[in-house]
């Protein structure tokens, strides 16, 4: 279990003030300077070394990422634009950074940019975060007005940041839409290559990061990268932040070791499974968008990159959504499935078709209506979804759905078989009293 | 140079390309057929109708071939070539899923459908599609929208391709197209469901792949596979684009754009699109006398002798006038009939023009070419609006503007021309010292490599004319724009006739009467050859024989009426403004006793007693060849080679100050010749350009 002094977010839960005199107090802006003071490879080599793994979803190595950035300011300026349209369903840490510990991902931002040789800093964040984005722009004030961004500031690297509120599309959470979003079109997915380090936003070389990824930055810089990696398992190191719901005692935020198992985090922090743990039916370890692990195979396993994947699931966001046994799993994968459906943007064929197919047939099986050859059929689709779309949206939407095939596929059986035995005789009789 | 060579293996077989090519270009070099809705090499790249899906050994993912650049390619672990697979379970499976998706919303309503026979949705279908449907819930309808009287909506069986959004945007430059709502809601709509507002909307309905946008003069009327279809030039301005006519039986069903890469790329404008209902309206399908002021039905003989008649008179007292849209045959055949009866007076020209009588060719060509556009660091357009006088050609100036970063200037009404220019001045005026004045335009004239003078035919037509055109071939010299590979001086034409009667010599020759002198009455007789742009009011006593297909101006004017054959209904001559030499084929037969304008003539000479040395069309080519050289060679622009015609500087321009401003040679663009004004299509086009929108019946 982390202990209180590694902990990042200290203010996690908004018990002290977000303000920057607070922050300051507990570590934020401290030593700033001097981090800005080394070089950008030094920024970047340790940022490497910390083992950090992007916080958005994918787990790309985030050092590596703010490499691919060209080493020299040519004629381009570059950009680093912040990701903070946190709309995967279950997930909610970002919003509490913002809310609660402005400054540590300000003070990201800045050293961020500054590995990244960019003088500005979008800050994209989703249109239904009003408050955050209120507390976000007064921080940023604070910090203006303390000299601690902006031009000539205390800390030596011109910067700006900029706040960008979204309409509330799930798609301008992926980077390239957001790039798009962001230069004031719609927001739609665009080809890659060419990636974004290279032609980003108004084609300048930017970086796009999580909140979260930028937020631990300046703390891994000023507590070493031997701290963070110290945390978890090789290839998963440091600390994340969870975001519990579901089916538990007490649903939570809470900012853990990575690897930790399963177990641990649900004991530790939320009291445990409604109904114990023989209640357990499944968990969907990262986000709406990975495939669900049932009961047995997820109890002891360490909750990072590396273990999800072998379970054929993903950390994701690490929004860790519990469910107990009564939980319609069919029922729960199609609503799912609707929101994929509904937040398609159209662009391309298969996940625009295949999206509203798939969540047709959910539901139909859900009330256990569907033929028995449309499990086969449904499985099909997802596959001809995964993988063949421009964005990785299409990929999110299949991978629930062969999840839940992958697991309760008996489950389906059931309810067709069940629908299908009564439902006969109750036609008829309906049939015969008229 | 070899370093920008790129080498790939697709399907076993080694290939190099240009590291710039897509990979759907290398597969098609290495001669794999690669399937594709979205894509379309004249506009940008979208990657999002995913049925160019091939397989890349390596990658975890199968590759959208249209989006991949070859040049970004990695190489194999092993420093081999990369490995690219087009066929195969692998891409079959990723084509037939992306093909399943297509159709899982597409109504089965290819039986009605205008685009079945001609459909890509239907050939990929055969390919790549399942024989039978997995898909049992119910389809999605989408509501049609309206885009006005030329392109009929079907928007259910559309597949989201983008292509017609792409083309207005990027080709149009109109941006009144878009995708509205997402996902499985996503639509193409124009904006406020208002028709487009260009000149090339027609060309979204050859961009669509489905039956989405369709003709709507042509819904219903006729399947592809029952046309007759003749490749031909378009006359409805002097760009001659590369048409192909489709016909059933006597009539001509459709117009489509053939790809002319020097003329017309593959597009063509609407009014060269839509034009054919009017070939088959106001047509003069028999010879007319007109007696006691009311034209009477006659025979050929009869009308031949009555014009024979009229010709008798004093030579000097005859003119000859040939239109906008006749063909050179004709031309050649009325000025050798004029000739051997000693008439001076023929003029080809609007009233006023003066140009071309010196008989220069490259005086009146469009030297630089329409393709030289695309060559030009900057363009001075004097007195011109191409967007009206040659659209498709309007086209190409914006693909330069948008890509090669054309610049443009523009003396003249300052228009909305789809693309950015520095106005320079309104008039004439402005030409004096144009180079001098300050300016960023002036100075990337100055400094261009290929600068490029177009000077539109309109402002010729006035008692300035030739100061205009000597002010700005000066210019021209001055901007060095005349060199040994490039000639930026040229002509910008708007009637297909003229270049060809020019080159005919149909000028007035020593001591005869020009267009305006023959128009302020004074001659017994006048030969309108299919003149109908010209203010006949000013005639006075003089008879007039109208020789022309169409009953428009001037045919109510006429005494006696020679009904020929239209542009469709022959093989004819027609010289573009850039002096390509081009032939239409017939396609359909003339209207009732109509005949070819050439053999009229032949005929005519022949009662006159001054019979015209040839029988035939060929032999009458064969002399157009001995008499000017420049007919010998179809299909080909001079271009640069005229540039030493060029080099001598001209008079000095006088009294610019005085000449009157440009104003526009075009009013209305869907009304520009009587095929034009007999056509319903063009009438509600023209109706709906001035705000006048006729109801649209439901459908």
């Amino acid at each position: 279990m982390l202990q209180d002094k590694d902990r990042i977010f200290t203010n996690l839960y908004g018990l002290h003030s977000p303000d920057l005199e607070e922050a300051k107090k507990r570590g934020a802006w401290y030593l700033t300077r001097e981090m800005l003071q080394q070089t950008p490879e030094w920024i970047c080599d340790q940022i490497k070394a910390s083992g950090l793994r992007g916080r958005g979803g994918a787990g790309f190595p985030t050092g590596l990422k703010w490499t691919f950035m060209p080493k020299e300011v040519r004629d381009r300026p570059h950009y680093l634009v912040v990701n903070a349209d946190e709309s995967e369903p279950g997930t909610c840490k970002d919003r509490e950074i913002m809310r609660h510990d402005p400054h540590l991902f300000i003070e990201g931002c800045m050293v961020a940019s500054y590995a990244m040789r960019a003088h500005a800093c979008y800050i994209y964040v989703r249109g239904e975060y009003i408050a955050e984005r209120e507390a976000m722009e007064k921080a940023i004030k604070e910090a203006y007005e303390a000299r601690l961004i902006g031009k000539d500031n205390v800390n030596g690297w011109d910067f700006d940041v900029y706040m960008h509120h979204g309409a509330g599309a799930y798609i301008c959470g992926e980077e390239t839409a957001l790039l798009e979003s962001l230069e004031g079109k719609k927001g739609q997915p665009r080809l890659k290559p060419p990636f974004p380090a290279n032609a980003g936003l108004y084609g300048c070389p930017t970086t796009v990061n999580n909140v979260e990824s930028i937020a631990v930055a300046p703390t891994i810089l000023r507590r070493g990268a031997d701290w963070f990696a110290g945390f978890g398992r090789p290839n998963n190191t440091g600390t994340k932040l969870f975001c519990v719901s579901g089916h538990v005692n007490k649903p939570c935020n809470v900012e853990e070791e990575m690897s930790i198992t399963f177990r641990e985090l649900i004991e530790t922090h939320c009291g445990g499974i409604k109904g114990g743990w023989d209640n357990l039916k499944a968990v969907i370890p990262g986000g709406s968008s990975v495939p669900v692990v049932p009961a047995d195979q997820i109890l002891d396993a360490h909750m990072d990159f590396d273990t999800l994947r072998d379970l054929r699931s993903g950390l994701g966001t690490a929004a860790v959504i519990v469910m107990d046994k009564s939980t319609d799993m069919i029922q729960a994968i199609a609503r799912i499935s609707y929101f994929y459906k509904h937040e398609s943007c159209g662009q391309c064929t298969p996940c625009r078709e295949g999206t509203g197919w798939m969540w047709r047939v959910l539901e139909r099986m859900a009330k256990g209506e569907a033929e028995m050859n449309e499990i086969d059929l449904l499985l099909d689709v997802a596959g001809q979804v995964e993988g063949h779309t421009i964005c990785a949206l299409g990929d999110a939407a299949a991978w629930p759905v062969q999840g839940l095939i992958r697991h309760f596929r008996h489950e389906i059986e059931d309810r067709i078989t069940k629908y299908r035995a009564p439902h006969t005789q109750v036609r008829g009789s309906v049939v015969a009293a008229e | 140079m070899a370093e920008d060579l790129f080498k790939l293996n697709i399907d076993g077989k080694d290939i190099e390309v240009p590291k710039s090519y897509t990979l759907m270009q290398a597969c098609e070099e290495a001669g794999a057929e690669i399937p594709r809705f979205c894509y379309h090499e004249r506009l940008s790249v979208a990657g999002n109708c995913r049925m160019c899906l091939v397989q890349w050994k390596g990658a975890p993912k199968p590759i959208a071939s249209c989006a991949q650049t070859v040049g970004e390619m990695r190489m194999n672990p092993d420093g081999t070539p990369p490995n690219v697979v087009t066929t195969g379970d692998y891409v079959e499976k990723a084509r037939n899923g992306v093909m399943e998706f297509l159709l899982i919303n597409h109504p089965l309503d290819c039986p009605i459908c205008d685009q079945g026979g001609e459909c890509d949705l239907q050939d990929q279908a055969m390919a790549y599609g399942r024989s039978g449907s997995r898909y049992s819930l119910n389809k999605r309808a989408v509501e049609n929208k309206n885009m006005g009287p030329l392109v009929k909506t079907i928007m259910t069986r559309c597949i989201q391709c983008t292509r017609c959004v792409r083309f207005a945007a990027e080709v149009a430059g109109v941006e009144e197209l878009g995708m509205i709502s997402r996902g499985e809601d996503a639509e193409i709509t124009t904006y406020l469901e208002e028709s487009l507002k260009s000149e090339l909307s027609g060309n979204v309905i050859d961009l669509c792949p489905v039956g989405a946008l369709t003709s709507k003069p042509y819904a219903y009327n006729a399947r592809p596979w029952e046309l007759r279809k003749t490749e031909s030039i378009d006359v409805m301005d002097a760009m001659g684009a590369a048409i192909r006519v489709d016909a059933k039986g006597d009539a001509v069903m459709r117009i489509m754009p053939v790809l002319n890469e020097e003329v017309n790329e593959e597009w063509i404008s609407d009014k060269s699109r839509f034009i054919w209902d009017g070939l088959a309206r106001q047509r003069l399908d028999r010879p007319y006398i007109r007696e006691n002021g009311k034209l009477r039905p006659a025979s050929w003989k009869e009308a031949l002798s009555h014009t024979a008649g009229l010709l008798e008179g004093p030579a000097d007292k005859v003119g000859f006038l040939a239109g906008d849209l006749v063909e050179v045959e004709q031309v050649k055949a009325a000025h050798d009939l004029a000739k051997s009866l000693g008439v001076k007076s023929a003029d080809c020209r609007p009233a006023g023009s003066t140009y071309g009588a010196n008989g220069v060719r490259e005086q009146y060509l469009l030297n630089p070419t329409l393709m030289g556009a695309e060559e030009a660091d900057a363009v001075l357009l004097i007195g011109t609006n191409p967007r009206q006088e040659a659209a498709v050609w309007n086209a190409r100036l914006r693909k330069a503007w948008l890509w090669n970063d054309l610049q443009v200037g523009l003396v003249g009404d300052p228009v909305d021309l789809t693309y950015d220019y520095t106005h320079l001045g309104d008039g004439p005026a402005a030409l004096d010292g144009l180079l001098k004045q300050k300016n960023d335009f002036v100075k990337a004239f100055k400094a261009a490599k290929r600068p490029m003078v177009v000077v539109g035919e309109h402002a010729l037509a006035s008692e300035h004319g030739q100061d205009i055109l000597n002010a700005a071939h000066q210019i021209a010299l001055d901007a060095g724009a005349i060199k040994e590979d490039w000639a930026g001086f040229g002509v910008l034409h708007h009637a297909a006739g003229r270049v060809g009667a020019l080159d005919v010599k149909f000028v007035p020759e020593e001591g005869g009467a020009d267009t305006e002198t023959m128009l302020s009455g004074g001659l017994d007789t006048l030969v309108l050859l299919g003149a109908d742009e010209h203010d006949l009011s000013r005639l006075g006593d003089t008879k007039v024989v109208y020789v022309g297909h169409h009953g428009d101006a001037g045919a109510a004017r006429a005494d006696v009426i020679l009904p020929c054959a239209a542009y469709t209904e022959l093989d004819a001559t027609f010289v573009n403004t850039e002096g390509r030499v081009q032939m239409t084929q017939k396609a359909v037969q003339p209207k009732g006793e109509a005949r070819e304008g050439w053999a009229i003539f032949r005929a005519l000479s022949d009662v006159v007693g001054k019979t015209l040395r040839y029988d035939s069309a060929d032999e009458l080519r064969e002399i157009l060849r001995e008499d000017n050289e420049v007919f010998a060679g179809l299909g080909f622009a001079p271009g640069a080679a005229g540039h030493a015609a060029l080099l001598e500087a001209p008079a000095k321009p006088q009294a610019l100050d005085k000449a009157r401003p440009f104003g526009a040679a075009v009013s209305d663009f869907y009304m520009t010749n009587p095929i034009a004004r007999a056509s319903k299509t063009m009438a509600e086009c023209s109706l709906m350009k001035r705000g006048l929108e006729t109801p649209v019946a439901a459908e």
